[in-house]
């Protein structure tokens, strides 16, 4: 690939941030013309604008944007399972949110406290994942303390998507003065807090298994990634050296 | 508009004695809806709480719910590209397009309960099959040049029908459509410069853009609806200034401005009998295939079924999560008034 430097942390560290929004903005991107009610096509795509954007600029960091977004083979992306996982029902959409959005906030409000090369896109991020944050946190009540059978799928997305949240917290080359335990300790606060005033139980499975816990960041992904990644670099792909 | 209103008009002025079945008396009925009239004949709004005779408001209602109705459905053909869209560029702007028409679905939709029809009930109808969405999301977005070719030819179309209608006599519709134009017109640009790229680009990008203005071009031409001798709501609608223009009028204004957009665009129109006619000022073209028109409206168009398909699927699956916010919303109601009684009685206890 030409013009692309992942030799420096920084890089590392931008293609990482980067991954996790390009492969989160795509997923919410598939709800397009299938969400439950017409707000929620307005701020799914709102959503996943603002993860396009970050990851543009992430990406930008490190080389071309539309190479490394459509030349890449599956095990070259450094994005956590956790935004790869399908989107299921809008639970689960809510669910994958709710983890990665608490996270991706309080880590951009990290950044933009500091003077590294993120602050200044994390200095924009820490608003727009603050209502990203928002957005979950209000569903996940309302799923949560709304009927029997919103509060059954909301219970069920929060324990399907436990196992990936380990990740998270795993060490990132290049954000190495983030305090991942500190993180760890305030998502995990806040998860607690809603959950419980949601009516629901926050799982208590493992979610530090061997595969899980630290493989997307090694390039080791879940089937139905190879899958949306087909679908997304396909037509790139079709026409070798084309602008577009 | 400065008209009799509901508090001023019969409702308040009459007793049940000397009404007709909708209670007012022939000769007040008559003294509003000349007031009416000559209201809009001299351009006034009408405004929600204004009186207006029920067949304006039943045409209004028809018209916002079948424009609100094409916003929605026609998210479908361009969603079906968000996912292969082949920059992250043309990936952000197909995105926030599509968007766009999400949010016009819900201006419309407001504006249509000012009228006193809810959302709920003409998403009902339109599940139903009782009321139509534009006729031109029947069709199949194949490859990816149809996305610019959407943008430049259906969206334009569909601007040159909206322009009037920001003029339009109801106020709530007008001024929906006033936002709605301008976001429309920066749509009808990224499809003409998407295409244009397409049409510079390598031969097979270029053969891709013909082919979508190949297919897309006659149905653009019928969005503008059945020639005005065949056209059954247009006289009235004309009258009331809801609409301003004629069927056919938009669409010869459409030709003409295409047809020098194709040639700045590289490509041709498919239509062999399109050419300048010094003596009219405008362009001829060719007769439309009105059999096609009538046959995709009933029903037999290629995604007729598809589209209206996914359209219940999304809203079937989605019941659960609107039962489940509306079900917390009365349950935060009930706190609050449990809230405020305790709080009263502690006052009163004070």
């Amino acid at each position: 690939m030409t013009g692309t430097d992942t030799t420096t942390a920084t890089a590392a560290a931008a293609l990482a941030l980067g991954d996790d929004a390009l492969i989160l903005s795509h997923r919410l991107g598939e709800w397009a013309g299938h969400a439950p009610v017409l707000e929620e096509e307005v701020a799914l795509a709102n959503i996943a604008l603002d993860l396009l954007g970050q990851a543009r600029i992430l990406l930008s960091m490190v080389g071309d944007e539309d190479e490394l977004a459509f030349l890449r083979e599956e095990r070259s992306f450094r994005n956590l399972q956790l935004v790869e996982q399908p989107n299921g029902d809008f639970a689960h959409t809510i669910a994958r949110q709710l983890y990665f959005s608490v996270h991706q906030h309080e880590l951009y409000a990290e950044l933009a406290r500091g003077d590294g090369p993120f602050a200044p896109l994390a200095a924009k991020a820490v608003k727009e994942t603050a209502y990203h944050r928002d957005h979950a946190e209000q569903w996940t009540l309302r799923l949560g303390d709304g009927t029997e059978e919103s509060r059954a799928r909301m219970q069920a997305a929060l324990t399907a998507l436990w196992k990936f949240t380990g990740e998270l917290f795993q060490p990132v080359e290049g954000l190495d003065g983030v305090d991942r335990a500190a993180l760890e300790e305030r998502w995990l606060a806040a998860l607690t807090d809603v959950v419980e005033r949601a009516g629901l139980t926050l799982p208590d499975g493992p979610r530090t298994g061997a595969w899980a816990a630290g493989a997307g960041r090694q390039g080791l992904h879940t089937e139905s990634f190879g899958r949306m990644l087909a679908e997304m670099q396909h037509l790139h792909r079709s026409h070798p050296g084309a602008s577009w | 508009m400065v008209a009799v209103t509901p508090e001023t008009g019969p409702d308040a002025a009459l007793g049940t004695d000397g009404t007709d079945g909708t209670g007012m008396t022939a000769d007040l009925g008559a003294q509003l809806a000349a007031a009416f009239d000559a209201a809009v004949a001299a351009d006034e709004r009408v405004e929600p709480r204004d009186w207006m005779p029920e067949q304006y408001r039943a045409s209004l209602v028809r018209q916002m719910a079948q424009h609100a109705h094409s916003e929605i459905i026609g998210m479908q053909p361009e969603a079906n590209w968000i996912t292969r869209a082949p920059s992250l560029r043309r990936k952000a702007i197909l995105m926030a397009k599509v968007q766009d028409e999400a949010g016009h679905g819900l201006y419309l939709y407001s504006a249509a309960e000012t009228l006193g029809t809810s959302r709920d009930e003409l998403l009902d109808k339109l599940h139903s099959g009782k009321q139509k969405y534009s006729s031109i999301f029947n069709y199949p977005t194949l490859t990816w040049a149809d996305v610019g070719a959407i943008g430049w030819l259906v969206d334009g179309a569909a601007i040159t029908n909206q322009v009037p209608i920001c003029r339009c006599s109801y106020g709530p519709y007008a001024r929906a459509m006033v936002r709605i134009c301008k976001e429309e017109s920066f749509h009808q640009r990224q499809g003409f410069e998407l295409l244009m790229a397409l049409s510079q680009g390598t031969e097979e990008q270029h053969a891709m853009a013909q082919d979508a203005v190949n297919r897309w071009w006659w149905p653009s031409l019928m969005m503008f609806g059945p020639p005005d001798d065949e056209s059954a709501h247009s006289a009235q609608s004309m009258a009331w200034r809801i609409k301003r223009h004629s069927n056919d009028e938009l669409r010869q204004r459409f030709v003409d401005i295409a047809v020098p957009q194709a040639e700045s665009l590289g490509l041709t129109l498919p239509d062999p009998d399109l050419k300048w006619n010094e003596e009219r000022g405008h362009h001829d073209f060719g007769a439309i295939d009105w059999a096609e028109f009538w046959d995709v409206l009933k029903g037999n168009g290629p995604c007729n079924e598809q589209r209206i398909g996914q359209r219940r699927r999304a809203h079937e699956e989605g019941a659960w999560v609107r039962d489940a916010a509306a079900a917390y919303a009365q349950k935060q109601a009930a706190q609050q008034q449990t809230a405020k009684s305790a709080g009263q009685n502690e006052e009163a206890r004070v």
